[in-house]
């Protein structure tokens, strides 16, 4: 508290003063049509370099394109199971409510991602695995992360009193922090079907620039578009939650 | 530390004059493993190849049937919250819960698994290697679920979302203790699966003591 009033009365800007359901409301509300407007300018570049400007690959042919949406939906549940994991511990530490709306708003997208990345993961392996599903390592821990995030969202979801729910999801939530680091080595760990990885930041990627241009550019597309998604989200439990406070009965969107 | 002894000694007690409550959960184990032959069919080959899935499946889901009252009875008569405002550190308390239900539930479960074993017609080194497997990897069990069990205790539906919750953090324990089996019965080294049983195992004391403690408080808030 004491770090908050010293640091409102200097001359910085108070990130501290963000965290009142109050104050990030309206700035949300703000942010919301840029995140969305970013979102849909990387999706176009985006699609139309997946599409029209990467080259055919030499052994998958046009069929690895769908790699555009599968790999950025991938990083992207990880991204987000991670950035879940953060806000729930800042929620934890600070005791912030707005913190733990932030983890709640994020994991429906999240659970989204992970699904949309086994479903184009599916559909990628069929022509080129002649299988649907493989119980390869990969897969299976993008279903564990799916799973994790249906169970933080069902413990959320049958605990009545919002702080304890807020609280005991976020404690789920860093016990499962632990299995991310696990999808991502189980490339090296368990040696299978699935490719290596062929995107890293040691050495040169194996991909020609334009198809890693795409991929990076659509990444952006999906990371704008959780962004702008959660914002919208953390609004709704914002006004949800704080309906009996007086700023949000004062609201000009309301009384109309 | 006498404190630890002392709830781990309280926690037996009161199973050993209620046994059925953990003579249950071991019934189960012996039930479900036996379906198995039943449902496939008694090829044995096909069963030695699936015994040491079946077997850790079996495991998992009965150590989740005997987290349910773990902390519940606790909870409800108030003893919980008695022992969270003791001196005594609480982790060290919620620790000797954890293990006395390792000791009750899981302990039990080694010991049975090479009478399954047989009936799946595993050889000696394998049953050997499935103990060895079970010890490292049932107190995990217990530590992981004690904290799917504080953060449903009390909630509505609390049992079926115990397993939601827990059973995908099981997956890692599965996955090497398993493989740690079925390694032995194709004649391959075990020591790898041993080693990464054993860093688990020491992750989850390391951590799932505080995490479990730091739920209850929630709970008893």
């Amino acid at each position: 508290m004491n770090i908050m009033h010293s640091s409102s009365s200097g001359r910085y800007l108070n990130w501290f003063s963000f965290s009142s359901p109050a104050t990030f409301y309206p700035l949300a509300a703000r942010l919301t049509p840029f995140f969305w407007g970013l979102s849909i300018l990387f999706g176009i570049v985006g699609l139309w370099i997946s599409f029209f400007v990467a080259p055919a690959d030499a052994v998958q042919g046009d069929g690895y394109r769908i790699i555009f949406i599968h790999v950025p939906a991938s990083w992207m549940s990880m991204v987000i199971y991670m950035a879940m994991a953060m806000w729930a511990a800042l929620g934890l530490i600070f005791n912030t409510r707005l913190s733990a709306m932030m983890a709640q708003a994020l994991a429906p997208t999240g659970a989204l991602m992970a699904f949309l990345s086994l479903w184009t993961g599916a559909f990628w392996g069929k022509p080129m695995w002649g299988a649907w599903w493989v119980w390869d390592a990969r897969l299976t821990s993008e279903l564990i992360l799916l799973f994790l995030f249906l169970g933080f969202m069902a413990l959320q979801a049958s605990i009545d009193d919002p702080r304890r729910a807020d609280k005991a999801g976020a404690i789920l939530a860093l016990v499962g922090v632990v299995n991310v680091p696990i999808i991502y080595f189980s490339v090296t760990w368990w040696n299978t079907l699935h490719q290596g990885a062929s995107v890293s930041m040691s050495k040169a990627p194996a991909m020609a620039h334009t198809m890693l241009w795409g991929m990076l550019l659509m990444t952006m597309c999906f990371w704008m578009y959780t962004i702008a998604l959660a914002l919208m989200r953390v609004r709704a439990i914002i006004l949800e939650r704080e309906s009996h406070s007086d700023w949000v009965k004062t609201l000009k969107e309301l009384r109309a | 530390m006498n404190a630890f002894f002392a709830i781990i000694h309280r926690e037996v007690l009161l199973v050993l004059r209620r046994k059925s409550e953990a003579l249950t959960v071991l019934f189960f184990f012996l039930i479900v493993t036996s379906l198995f032959p039943l449902g496939i069919g008694a090829d044995v080959a096909l069963l030695r190849k699936i015994a040491p899935g079946v077997i850790w499946v079996a495991a998992l889901l009965s150590t989740i049937l005997g987290l349910q009252r773990l902390f519940a009875s606790d909870y409800a008569d108030g003893t919980l919250e008695q022992m969270a405002l003791s001196p005594t550190p609480f982790v060290l308390l919620v620790g000797g819960k954890i293990t006395a239900h390792w000791l009750l539930c899981g302990l039990p479960l080694v010991f049975l698994a090479p009478f399954i074993g047989i009936q799946f017609d595993l050889d000696l080194e394998t049953l050997r290697t499935l103990i060895l497997a079970l010890l490292l990897g049932t107190p995990i069990l217990s530590l992981i679920g004690a904290i799917g069990a504080a953060l449903t205790l009390g909630v509505r539906g609390g049992g079926v979302l115990l397993s939601l919750l827990v059973l995908p953090l099981y997956i890692p324990v599965l996955i090497f203790g398993a493989g740690a089996v079925f390694a032995t019965s194709a004649g391959l080294d075990v020591g790898g699966h041993f080693s990464l049983l054993a860093a688990l195992l020491v992750l989850a004391i390391a951590f799932a003591p505080w995490a479990t403690t730091a739920a209850l408080r929630i709970a008893i808030e």
